[in-house]
């Protein structure tokens, strides 16, 4: 009997987790469809949802239209570059952070967060006259330095809270046996350290790549990535859903593939560390 | 040996007497409207003729360009060479020097052809600050068969008494059908330029001769009253969050048996792959109150280039060619006339094939020619700029205001809150800018 309500629950709890899981994902869904139909039929009352006229039309108008590969390139040199930085940057900072505190450690932990509070228009127009006058718009260079910059507090918090979750005892251990610092980052912290490492690094990916504030403002043609390509299929004066679906559907399908393939890091870290 | 020196010799001799190209790449910034996304595709017609000139594109939303090449032309950044603005920019940009004067588009650029009332709205004192691409007004789309049905007939130029009797003989709401669809989504471009072309046809005007905010005045109340009762009758349901876009849909879906919005719509819901009552729609002027004004606005996007740019002279060739009589011939040649960037130019509402192709061509041009943007409102008013004052802070001021009339549409707020809400919102504002103390 009691194995039968086991079984009733299972089945209850799975199918309320499939429901929960494709309400989360039907806005994806609902965009993919939109790009296989054609203007008319994306902006048609009552939508249709699998039955209507299927084309590839739009596809191949944001392929005439703009460069994807360019846009797609830039997206991935700036959204990688600037998170191995932000890495490179915060692993020392959070882990000198967590391991040898000082009395002002939580001021600076809580002064980096308040920098995120920051509306970042407010400070549009110096970084401009700035990246004006060093020669960074619309360089590569210059949108891995914003980006980079901008996730650093949130790349250091997360580290800070999955390190801190790791015993002191364990490196005292490693020291009495007379580990060096660096084999002790290597040997010791390194591997207990993975899951959180990953998912920093991947939410730090999925952050630097749908970033659209600074990478619509500060790049023009040369440096632009897949944001400036979403951006340009927006239209206040005659339908553009369709077009404009097909070219979000590319822009998010290499982020899309990234995560999927690296879900289990990604839920591991996520459920053990700052953001669970 | 002597045959390879004599060869070496020529062919240096020819490569330092052939011409050498010094090659300008212009970086052009637009939005991403029909008429220059065909522009964009016809840009190799313009590279043929200009071989030492490259043409690089920028696309964006219109919210984001604006944002972006404001940003871009306040700081000098350089980053484009030819800009496309709206009306609303470029008698702001041309009184702060942001803009180069374009007087040497050519001898026969034909200055003069242009549509009397969009080259006043791109020039300041005079001078041609940009090169309108295309123009709009707005009028009023409707149903012939609907009308014909309810025994009504639409005048060329209506009253608002008879529109909102129309709108509401002509609603079934059980059938899905809408006497009037109108803007109701929130923006200074949006539910705003609607609504302030609306006012100028009932007397109202955004400030009195002293920038003194007038919203407490019985004008604006009789127009918000006229407005939101109209939609509440006669309206689709959700109107506060419908544009332009939205209401074309209710509109090609045969939803509206009226709607009020840019000319530039004629040409999409008489296009019968886009349109379910391609041939049965009829155009008059937007409505007034007799008071000599009508509902009507004006824009037109338009090529200008930035101060301190060092491409000046490609960038003008560039702007002459894109805005000539040749460009609408080379469109009307490929696409077809009902193609062609409507709006700018005298002659082409005198050319027979354009008319023919276009039922819309006549009322599209008497709308802009009804529209006046250094005379918006029946009374004086300190601005230009039909639907906006053209003044750096009409965009915020103009938001927050579409806001509190969304409310009032949607039934969240009151007409009196609303007007109550803009009138307070707006006096601080321009206290701070220092418009009033």
């Amino acid at each position: 009997m009691a194995r039968m309500v086991t079984t009733q629950r299972k089945v209850i709890s799975t199918a309320a987790a499939w429901l929960v899981g494709f309400l989360i994902f039907f806005p994806i869904l609902w965009m993919v469809l939109a790009s296989f139909k054609t203007e008319l039929e994306a902006f048609a009352i009552p939508p249709s949802f699998l039955f209507f006229h299927w084309t590839t039309e739009n596809y191949v108008t944001v392929q005439e239209r703009s460069d994807y590969l360019h846009h797609a390139l830039n997206s991935i040199l700036i959204a990688g570059g600037s998170t191995l930085i932000a890495m490179l940057i915060a692993i020392p900072a959070a882990w000198s952070m967590a391991f040898s505190p000082t009395k002002r450690t939580k001021d600076i932990l809580l002064w980096m967060l308040s920098t995120k509070m920051m509306p970042p228009v407010g400070v549009l127009v110096p970084i401009y006259l700035i990246y004006r006058d060093f020669g960074l718009l619309d360089t590569r260079t210059g949108l891995i330095f914003i980006l980079c910059l901008g996730n650093l507090p949130i790349v250091i918090w997360m580290l800070f809270t999955y390190f801190k979750e790791i015993p002191k005892d364990i490196l005292e251990a490693a020291r009495m046996d007379g580990a060096t610092i660096g084999r002790e980052l290597v040997y010791v912290l390194t591997p207990m350290a993975i899951p959180g490492l990953a998912s920093t690094l991947l939410l730090n990916l999925i952050l630097a790549w749908n970033e659209a504030f600074w990478t619509l403002n500060l790049s023009t043609l040369e440096a632009a990535p897949l944001t400036t390509f979403i951006a340009s299929y927006s239209s206040p004066e005659g339908l553009f859903w369709a077009k404009l679906s097909a070219a979000s559907t590319l822009a998010i399908a290499p982020i899309l593939v990234l995560g999927w393939f690296s879900q289990r890091q990604l839920v591991r870290g996520l459920t053990f560390g700052a953001v669970k | 040996m002597k045959h390879v020196l004599c060869a070496v010799a020529g062919a240096t001799a020819l490569f330092i007497s052939a011409p050498s190209f010094a090659q300008t790449t212009l970086t052009i910034a637009t939005v991403n409207n029909g008429d220059m996304i065909r522009m964009q595709g016809l840009t190799n017609e313009f590279t043929a003729k200009n071989p030492d000139i490259t043409v690089k594109w920028v696309t964006l939303e219109e919210n984001v360009l604006r944002q972006r090449v404001t940003t871009d032309i306040a700081t000098k950044g350089g980053q484009f060479d030819v800009l496309t603005i709206g009306t609303y920019e470029v008698p702001i940009w041309a009184k702060k020097s942001w803009l180069v004067p374009l007087d040497k588009l050519g001898a026969d650029y034909d200055v003069g052809d242009l549509l009397p009332k969009i080259k006043d709205a791109v020039s300041v004192d005079g001078k041609l600050y940009a090169a309108p691409f295309y123009g709009e007004s707005s009028m009023v789309m409707y149903r012939t068969d609907l009308f014909e049905k309810a025994g009504l007939k639409m005048p060329d130029s209506p009253t608002w008494d008879f529109v909102v009797d129309a709108a509401k003989k002509l609603t079934d709401k059980n059938g899905g059908t809408y006497g009037i669809c109108l803007r109701g989504k929130a923006g200074w471009g949006e539910n705003m330029a609607f609504l302030t072309a609306m006012s100028n046809s009932f007397g109202a005007r955004w400030f009195d001769e002293k920038w003194e905010p007038q919203f407490n005045s019985p004008e604006w109340k009789k127009t918000l009253t006229t407005y939101v009762n109209l939609m509440k009758e006669a309206g689709p349901p959700g109107a506060s969050s419908n544009g332009f876009n939205e209401n074309l849909a209710l509109f090609n879906a045969g939803k509206c048996a009226m709607w009020i919005d840019a000319t530039v719509a004629a040409s999409f819901v008489t296009n019968p792959k886009e349109s379910k009552v391609a041939d049965k729609v009829g155009f008059a002027l937007a409505p007034n109150t007799g008071l000599g004004k009508n509902a009507n606005w004006l824009w037109a996007w338009s090529l200008a280039i930035p101060a301190g740019s060092k491409k000046v002279d490609a960038a003008e060739k560039f702007i002459a060619w894109a805005t000539s009589k040749d460009y609408t011939k080379l469109v009307a040649s490929k696409e077809g006339w009902a193609n062609v960037p409507p709006g700018t130019r005298t002659s082409l509402y005198q050319n027979p094939e354009y008319q023919k192709a276009a039922p819309f061509a006549k009322m599209t041009l008497a709308s802009i020619d009804a529209a006046d943007p250094n005379k918006p409102t029946v009374k004086p008013v300190p601005y230009v700029g039909v639907q906006y004052a053209a003044i750096p802070e009409f965009q915020g001021i103009g938001t927050s205001v579409g806001q509190q009339f969304a409310a009032a549409l949607s039934g969240s707020s009151t007409v009196d809150a609303a007007l109550a809400a803009a009138q307070s919102s707006t006096e601080r504002e321009m206290k701070r800018a220092g418009y009033i103390k």
